[in-house]
């Protein structure tokens, strides 16, 4: 089902590293693009977060990550179900509503979990599995499994209380943790500029005795490699590390947004950022892949994508029947 | 008259405008209700009308926000707070439950927190479990708060004028689905006020009364509608204030009535409406009712995100018609 193991280790350390790199790059921007095609012609319930630029940080992050390890998400969420691994097909089930959906169409696009690639679940609220992150890699810990777990979130989180409060447990206790801010400078239509009083966000770090450090979120290799310093700080037992990963949000907030707060020159700017091409051009200037190589892997994501709505879309909808029995876990007689 | 047919969201801005304009120390908080002109567009231009200065973008802060909210409530300014969703009060709740709501009694009447506090609640957008609560009985449950649930855009800004003017702090509870369409009745012009804690009789009839709240109101109202051209009257009574709560035409209407039925979009299990029901058990007009009280409300589950599950979740429009000709039919 679910496309582990995943491979893990420096994005250009062999070709089968590269490709990996790029292949789980391309399936988030195809798996996006086609999020958002289902959304225009109506087949699509609800809202949608688009992840669309900001590839590379999910990609690097997880490929430092083993499959146990464990991550939280958000609800610009895609993109890191499937960096670890998450299965397309029961992916785009869920946002059709159907039955082999990730959640039996009961969650959506922002509750999406797959316990079986260390998935806690994306989340709808904003910094809601931060402290749920720390209390897994608490576990780890107690039970001595040897895992992190990471909390992806957004700059706009870092200024809510659960930033600041699990950020501190995990600091005092030492825990196995990774806080992964995709910076892509809004929160809505919030810039940092006016919803932080410090420039640099990796700053916070400091505040809780934790490393911070800075990377460009567009460049997988950058953030593969503070990642894996993060990961291995973490499973030595020296607690958590605070990673600002610059990106940017191509598309609109959700479904409904304007643009009104930022100006059409700046997308543009960042579209020429675009973390695939940056990748590809490195890749193939290192000998990791040929040009042929590429459009092979960029064609066999556009590829699993299609075959993934293709089956989704035939799938069974979700019923309404066991909706009550869902509620609670049945207690074991 | 047709141009003031507005929708709730428009005259929720006309009533915040009024405000603003009546009292320099009204001001208006929140996440994205500046330049975005907030998640739903009810703040939509007042950014530019009245300035960074008294509509304040936030960080996503909601403890923050509220509790600055409350702290300049008893220092003399009077804050609207829009949190973005009613779900994310949970992260505010100490402020509201803790704070805003004891601060009064607690302190002696030292005190007191001139605030509302706006929020978006209710399913029907795809929005999932938490994104899409109705959280009525949560803060109807904390003595200290009132709590506003308008069913129209012309009450909206009656109540919302009357919330600003309240010295104590209100929840003022605003359907997602009812924001972009228009009431059935103009909102009038002019800055008349609505008193909270005065139910409105929707319409009267004389089969059966429907208590609801919220938007159950207008899924109420249309069943009233098409039943009567079937020969079933019905009264619809909307408390539109469910704390304080005003029993007095639901007692009135059942006398004539002797049945009553209750609808709301919250879960069944613990519901605000069920105050309604043991309000009405503990009354001399007990006696009236020839039939059970029906119970119409969401499931006991969390709202879930695929459409044909969302609308399993809630009362929909068919389920209180089948459930009112059936307590008229069976119960002569
Ligand atoms: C507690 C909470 N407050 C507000 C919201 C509404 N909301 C959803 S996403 C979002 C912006 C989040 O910004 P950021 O954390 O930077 O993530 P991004 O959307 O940029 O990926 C807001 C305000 C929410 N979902 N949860
Ligand atoms: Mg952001």
């Amino acid at each position: 089902m679910s496309t582990n193991p995943l491979v893990m280790g420096h994005p250009l350390a062999s070709t089968e590293n590269a490709r990996h790199a790029l292949l789980y790059m391309c399936r988030i921007r195809k798996f996006e693009e086609a999020v958002e095609d289902l959304f225009g012609r109506g087949m699509m319930h609800g809202t949608m977060h688009l992840s669309i630029g900001q590839e590379a940080s999910p990609t690097g992050m997880c490929m430092a990550l083993t499959i146990q390890d464990q991550i939280t998400s958000t609800h610009r969420g895609h993109g890191h179900c499937i960096a670890k691994g998450a299965d397309l097909t029961r992916m785009i089930a869920e946002l059709l509503g159907k039955e082999i959906g990730y959640c039996g169409g009961r969650g959506g696009s922002m509750h999406i979990a797959d316990v079986e690639t260390g998935n806690l679940g994306a989340n709808g609220v904003v910094g809601g599995g931060i402290p749920i992150a720390a209390g897994a890699a608490l576990a780890s810990k107690m039970m001595k499994k040897g895992t992190v777990a990471v909390s992806f979130f957004g700059d706009g989180a870092m200024n809510e209380g659960a930033f600041h409060e699990a950020a501190n447990l995990a600091a005092i206790w030492k825990l196995p943790m990774i806080l992964f801010c995709e910076n892509n400078k809004y929160g809505m239509s919030s810039s940092t500029e006016k919803a932080f009083a410090i420039d640099d966000l990796a700053d916070r770090g400091k505040g809780y005795g934790i490393p911070g450090v800075n990377v460009n979120g567009n460049d997988v290799v950058e953030v593969y490699e503070a990642a894996q310093i993060a990961v291995d700080r973490a499973k030595k037992g020296e607690g958590p590390t605070l990673i600002i990963a610059e990106t940017y949000r191509w598309k609109g907030h959700s479904r409904s947004d304007k643009n009104l707060y930022r100006t059409k020159e700046e997308i543009e700017e960042w579209r020429l950022l675009d973390p695939i091409p940056k990748f590809i051009a490195r890749a193939i200037k290192q000998k990791k892949l040929t040009q042929e190589q590429c459009d092979a892997i960029q064609q066999e994501a556009t590829d699993a994508i299609v075959a993934a709505v293709n089956e989704a879309v035939k799938a069974k909808a979700a019923d309404p029947a066991g909706l009550l029995d869902a509620v609670f876990k049945k207690v074991s007689a | 008259m047709s141009d003031r047919m507005l929708t709730m969201a428009e005259a929720v801005r006309e009533a915040m405008t009024i405000a603003f304009d009546e009292r320099p120390e009204v001001f208006l908080l929140g996440e994205d209700v500046g330049i975005y002109g907030g998640a739903f567009g009810v703040s939509g231009d007042m950014y530019h009308r009245y300035g960074s200065e008294r509509v304040l973008d936030t960080p996503i802060a909601e403890l923050g926000i509220v509790g600055a909210a409350v702290g300049a409530a008893l220092s003399g300014m009077r804050p609207i707070v829009e949190i973005q969703f009613s779900d994310f009060t949970a992260q505010a709740m100490d402020q509201i439950a803790n704070q805003a709501a004891k601060i009064h009694f607690m302190l002696g009447g030292a005190l007191h927190v001139p605030m509302v506090l706006r929020t978006p609640q209710g399913s029907g957008t795809g929005a999932a479990a938490q994104h899409s609560q109705n959280l009525e009985p949560w803060f109807a449950s904390v003595p200290g708060l009132k709590v506003v649930v308008p069913s129209n855009p012309a009450d909206a800004k009656g109540l919302l004028l009357a919330s600003i003017d309240d010295p104590n702090p209100v929840i003022f509870l605003e359907h997602k689905l009812l924001y972009k369409i228009p009431g059935r009745d103009p909102v009038p012009e002019g800055s008349g006020r609505i008193p909270l804690g005065v139910a409105k009789v929707v319409r009267e009839g004389k089969d059966l009364t429907i208590v609801a709240t919220g938007i159950m109101v207008n899924k109420s109202y249309e069943v009233c509608e098409k039943l009567a051209a079937e020969g079933i009257s019905i009264t619809l009574i909307d408390p539109r204030t469910i704390s304080p709560l005003d029993m007095q035409p639901v007692y009135e209407s059942v006398e004539k009535t002797g049945r009553l039925m209750v609808v709301q979009e919250g879960p069944a299990h613990a519901g605000f409406i069920n105050e309604v029901i043991a309000q009405m058990a503990g009354s001399s007009s007990f006696g009236s009712l020839i039939a059970p009280i029906k119970r119409l409300a969401g499931m006991n589950i969390p709202i879930p995100y695929a459409p044909q599950l969302e609308k399993a979740a809630v009362p929909q429009i068919e389920d209180i018609e089948a459930a009112a000709r059936e307590i008229v039919k069976n119960w002569r």
